[in-house]
């Protein structure tokens, strides 16, 4: 027997379990990233020289380092989501689902967290190698 | 019952139709390819734009191991490092055309999004269109890399 009202039991139905969100959500980030990495590519393309004097430098600026927080909790967002639906697509047995989901979670936070560290270490404490 | 369960019952059942069943066309290629080029980008792009970061953060030693690998061993490289270089170079060029390829064909899916392109000539045309944009973008950027850091 189930008590339930009618809404209650198709709530939270569907393989992503949480209706047009993720959909949503994958689209703003893609337009994110748009703007964002055309911005990496261009800066790098205009940039004097590759050495790592003149690259810590230019990423410790802030007007630097912001985007490129921005960029990596953007993307990896965006990566989130979209191996989501990679893990959900081909793997069937709901153990390993569990298991696939649970690590793609600490890769994308343990890199995200990882990344925006780097960047704010040099922005705070200067580019002094 | 539960999808495993069922399938665990009758493993033959019918499935639904997967990529050896479709004809090549750059439509079905254009979406298998922003599937494989996102994989490509979320792991070893990522990993790459991470090294990359902490390698400038982390100095001129750190920033050296970096480029040893991934752009030029050198004069001085062994073998084996030549080999190792060589190997993250076609990782870098694999990345290079990921990007500008998930990048075409993600621009083309917001475009469809808005309902916009779905005629069979005009759908077929900008699925051609994000390969060929995707392969002179990482032309380009090859050229550009040849020219500033291998002397070529």
């Amino acid at each position: 027997m189930d008590s339930r009202t009618y809404i209650g039991r198709v709530r939270g139905l569907g393989s992503a379990k949480h209706g047009g969100e993720h959909w949503l959500k994958q689209r703003l980030t893609a337009i994110g990233n748009i703007s964002l990495t055309t911005w990496l590519v261009v800066s790098l393309l205009l940039m004097p020289n590759f050495d790592q004097a003149t690259l810590a430098q230019w990423l410790a600026q802030p007007t630097v380092a912001v985007p490129m927080i921005l960029m990596i909790v953007n993307i990896f967002s965006h990566a989130r989501l979209g191996l989501q639906v990679l893990i959900e697509d081909y793997v069937h047995d709901e153990g390993l689902k569990f298991g696939a989901m649970a690590l793609l979670n600490f890769y994308v936070v343990a890199s995200a967290v990882f990344g925006i560290f780097v960047v704010a270490k040099l922005a705070f404490t200067g580019a002094s190698a | 019952m539960k999808d495993a369960e069922i399938m665990a019952k009758n493993p033959n059942r019918p499935l639904s139709p997967h990529l050896q069943v479709y004809r090549w066309s750059p439509q079905m290629a254009i979406s298998i390819f922003h599937r494989a080029t996102g994989f490509i980008l979320a792991t070893v792009g990522m990993i790459t734009l991470l090294w990359w970061l902490s390698a400038i953060g982390g100095g001129a030693e750190s920033y050296a191991t970096f480029q040893k690998y991934v752009v030029s061993a050198g004069e001085s490289a062994t073998g084996f490092e030549t080999a190792v270089n060589w190997f993250f170079r076609l990782l870098g060029l694999a990345v290079t055309f990921s990007f500008f390829q998930h990048l075409a064909s993600g621009i083309r899916h917001l475009v469809l999004d808005i309902g916009a392109g779905y005629e069979l000539k005009t759908n077929r045309t900008w699925a051609s269109a994000a390969f060929i944009a995707a392969f002179f973008a990482t032309a380009f950027v090859v050229l550009f890399v040849a020219s500033r850091f291998l002397g070529v």
